[in-house]
């Protein structure tokens, strides 16, 4: 594919418009370098002959709406990556939570969920996993639905072991799955504190109140007025004194919370010292 | 309206040696941004970034997600993201699929900077064991850029310049014609 530009900046303002009044999905907040390179993939991918078939079928089918969002929405992920943020939460910020007699946790754009059974693992080893509920939340169904299934590619077990240990873990990274033909099926235990559920981050409101929020590699996709949108979602959504973890690459700073917020140490994790 | 300009050097294996030879050299008065995509390990980020700011009196830095572009600076993309430019000329990272077995990719930040500055951009393609950065030299040269590639012969590893030159219209340049091209840029 030598040029990814098989849509134009035009189409693709079309289609986002199309997607937000006939479907209700906001992407106009959205950076759009990504976007359009997204969208441009999926024209290329399915093979549409033009661009008003490709728009016609976004419109009026369903079926293949779905299979949009999908295409257009980046899922890539990993478990424990950035080894050394996962340690911080280890040696530092979970730890901390363990006065809270209940400990809330929300990942939000969690994609198919390996950061999901990064949390649960962690918990388990520091003994708070009974006292925890980790709500995981993703704009997309399908991937929440994989992430419920709880079984990764064999093939990344190795790379998963190694950031595991690297995160300061001291278990036999395969004691926590079952090889299950080319997937690894993690020990369903884990699963029972873990709610799964659609929130989309653009349009949808705060729904309880965290002692913990992650978001990894989700607002690089947002543009500053829809970032600063969302960070004013979390705030609304977690406790005084609590926490927020982004991306390696994301930060609270320039944001209207930004000067209720403090960094904790190097990783991109902040702690709320005032409402 | 001037147009806007702008330098993006690729390279993967044997490109940081040129790009320690070539930095030195140029003008510290350049009146365009120069970004930098290098395939590399996991983690060596600040690393790469102090190792080439020793080499020029120009600022080198990690390019940031919605930060805008500046001329004279040096923006080195981070690993493990696509680096892509905005039609309002500031970064935005990806966190999708490799491109070419690579994170960042090449072709991406080629492409999406030949979308946002058209006739303005400037691509360079160094030493390297895979084709990473073709297919953004092909997207370049549909908008008008100037595509190089380093003379592969003075290359560590000439794969990725050779496969330049032989699928699309590169200018081929050796090692030591690239300070002078580069600063001649206006
Ligand atoms: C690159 S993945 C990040 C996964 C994981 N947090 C990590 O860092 O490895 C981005 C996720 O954000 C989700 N996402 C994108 N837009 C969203 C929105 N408006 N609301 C909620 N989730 C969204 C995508 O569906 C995708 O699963």
């Amino acid at each position: 594919m030598p040029y990814s530009g098989a849509i134009s900046d035009e189409q693709t303002e079309i289609l986002i418009n199309d997607v937000l009044e006939h479907h209700g999905y906001d992407f106009t907040g959205y950076s759009r370098a990504s976007l359009k390179r997204r969208i441009s993939r999926l024209y290329n991918l399915d093979k549409h002959l033009s661009f008003a078939e490709f728009r016609y079928k976004t419109l009026n089918d369903a079926v293949y709406f779905k299979h949009f969002v999908e295409g257009i929405t980046v899922n890539v992920t990993e478990m424990f990556r950035d080894p050394s943020f996962y340690k911080v939460l280890r040696e530092h910020i979970l730890p901390s939570l363990n006065t809270y007699p209940f400990i809330r946790i929300w990942l939000a754009g969690c994609s198919t969920g390996e950061e999901v059974y990064s949390m649960a693992i962690l918990l388990e080893e520091l003994n708070l996993l009974n006292k925890s509920l980790i709500y995981a939340t993703d704009i997309n169904p399908s991937v929440l639905e994989k992430a419920g299934q709880g079984m990764f590619p064999l093939s990344q077990m190795k790379s998963y072991s190694e950031n595991y240990i690297a995160a300061g873990g001291k278990r036999d990274f395969s004691s926590y799955y079952s090889a299950n033909y080319s997937l690894a099926k993690f020990d369903p235990d884990l699963k029972n504190k873990m709610i799964f559920s659609t929130h989309n981050l653009v349009s949808d409101h705060s729904f309880n109140e965290f002692q913990l929020i992650l978001c990894r590699n989700v607002l690089i996709y947002f543009d500053r007025s829809l970032q600063f949108n969302v960070l004013q979602l979390f705030d609304q959504s977690l406790e005084n004194l609590c926490y927020l973890a982004l991306g390696s690459k994301e930060t609270i700073e320039f944001s209207p919370i930004s000067s209720r917020y403090k960094r904790v140490g190097t990783e991109k994790i902040w702690r709320k010292t005032s409402t | 309206m001037t147009k806007r300009r702008a330098l993006i050097i690729g390279g993967s294996a044997g490109s940081l040696d040129v790009l320690l030879k070539v930095l030195p050299e140029l003008n510290p008065n350049v009146q365009f941004p120069i970004i930098v995509v290098v395939h590399r390990k996991q983690g060596m980020d600040s690393l790469l970034t102090d190792l080439l700011s020793y080499r020029t009196v120009l600022k080198v830095k990690e390019a940031e997600e919605k930060e805008p572009i500046l001329n004279g600076n040096i923006y080195i993309a981070p690993s493990d993201y696509h680096l892509l430019i905005e039609r309002d000329f500031t970064f935005s990272l990806d966190y999708s699929e490799k491109v070419n077995y690579s994170r960042p990719s090449i072709d991406v930040t080629f492409q999406s900077a030949a979308e946002a500055y058209h006739d303005g951009l400037v691509c360079l393609l160094l030493s390297g064991s895979n084709a990473d950065g073709v297919n953004g030299l092909i997207t370049n040269n549909l908008f008008g850029g100037i595509s190089l590639a380093q003379e592969p012969s003075s290359a560590q590893v000439s794969y990725m310049p050779e496969q330049a030159i032989l699928r699309t219209n590169v200018n081929i340049l050796k090692i030591e014609e690239m300070p002078a091209y580069i600063n001649s840029i206006s």
